[in-house]
């Protein structure tokens, strides 16, 4: 019951934050939207874990936490430098 | 005793979800970029740990509990380190941060 | 000391290894200390283990500092989420610099990475010896500007 209550309010959350990714108006807005998103379905994802008693899901959510960070940077690198393989400021002395 | 306990959580986990849906509501609310982030790390902060703190409780003394506190580790180590980039990025592409006058007189201008 | 923190991330990465598996047959505790161990064998030759990987000389530190730290977070939201459900929307977002007096890497980020993590203000870029700060108020400002977290994090580190 209880878990039906929190699942509803991230839900809203999510809907929310879905309107401000297709909002805009800079692509900053968007990718912070992303990530936040991403926080909520890791969320989603630990709830479901006692929703339906199988605890696999926890280690989802993990996963999930991880490809989300991961690509929050990289589309910060992208938007940043214009290309991925670009080391970033300060890494001078590591290029080949 | 676990009457109380489920109580406790059920309330833990309520509040997480009135922070998350505060944090989405400023998201969308916020003028500019920079405000909006401040409204995303309520989310990330207050709403995540409560959430997890209620799961905690319901789920006892347990690897599945481990798990989670790794989960709440995660997300405490790393949203900070996403949140910078981010505003990181746009301070480097010269987003200017939303002032309070500008907004009054035009407002398509966030 | 070098050895000493080596052993360190061997037991680290082996409890968690442990608290992920979740089984414990001797043939898989086998392989996870042998794991850990490839690891480190590898980290150390790729000389990647140092005191800013495996921050062990905060030890003593962060557990005077996280409680702070989490009352202070918990304080900013709530600030946040009340300026964020008032009908008029009573925000100053200032950008301000703030100094930092810590002294090692480590230091530093666990400062700048504690200013993101309240509420209310961003660290937005670090330019010497300061960091540039966007907040949503001018009162969470001038928090900042005080200086508390500052001393807090530099107590943190000096405690090693």
């Amino acid at each position: 019951m209880i878990y039906a209550v929190v699942v509803g309010a991230l839900l809203v959350s999510l809907s929310l934050l879905l309107v401000r990714a297709l909002l805009g108006p800079t692509v900053f807005d968007r990718a912070l939207a992303g990530n936040a998103i991403g926080t909520l379905a890791m969320l989603l994802l630990a709830i479901f874990q006692f929703v339906s008693g199988r605890p696999e899901f926890v280690d989802l959510a993990l996963v999930y936490g991880v490809l989300n960070i991961v690509g929050t940077i990289a589309v910060q690198k992208f938007f940043r430098y214009g290309d991925l393989g670009e080391p970033g400021v300060g890494d001078e002395e590591h290029r080949l | 005793m676990s009457q109380v306990i489920d109580i406790l959580s059920a309330l833990l986990m309520s509040a997480g979800g009135v922070f998350c849906v505060i944090g989405a509501v400023g998201v969308l609310r916020m003028p500019g970029f920079y405000t909006r982030m401040h409204a995303a790390s309520v989310i990330d902060t207050l709403g995540a740990s409560l959430i997890i703190l209620g799961l905690l409780l319901q789920s006892g003394f347990s690897l599945a509990s481990a798990k989670l506190v790794i989960l709440w580790l995660l997300i405490f180590f790393c949203s900070p380190t996403a949140s910078h980039s981010l505003a990181n990025a746009a301070h480097q592409r010269g987003i200017k941060p939303w002032q309070p006058d500008q907004g009054a007189s035009s407002s398509s201008k966030n | 000391m070098q050895r000493f923190h080596s052993i360190s991330v061997v037991i680290s990465l082996f409890v968690f290894w442990l608290v992920l598996s979740g089984y414990f047959t001797p043939f898989l505790v086998t392989v996870g200390l042998a794991v850990s161990v490839l690891v480190v064998w590898f980290a150390h030759r790729m000389d990647v283990i140092d005191q800013e990987g495996h921050p062990l000389q905060l030890r003593g530190g962060v557990v005077h500092y996280w409680p702070w730290l989490i009352v202070e977070i918990v304080k900013s939201a709530w600030t946040v989420s009340r300026l964020i459900v008032h009908p008029r929307l009573p925000i100053s977002p200032t950008l301000l610099r703030v100094k930092m007096s810590q002294r090692t890497p480590v230091g530093q980020v666990m400062y700048a990475n504690s200013i993101t993590l309240t509420p209310g203000t961003i660290s937005v870029a670090i330019e010497g010896d300061e960091i540039v700060v966007h907040a949503l108020t001018q009162a969470g400002a001038d928090d900042l500007v005080g200086g508390e977290m500052d001393r807090r994090v530099s107590a943190c580190e000096g405690r090693a």
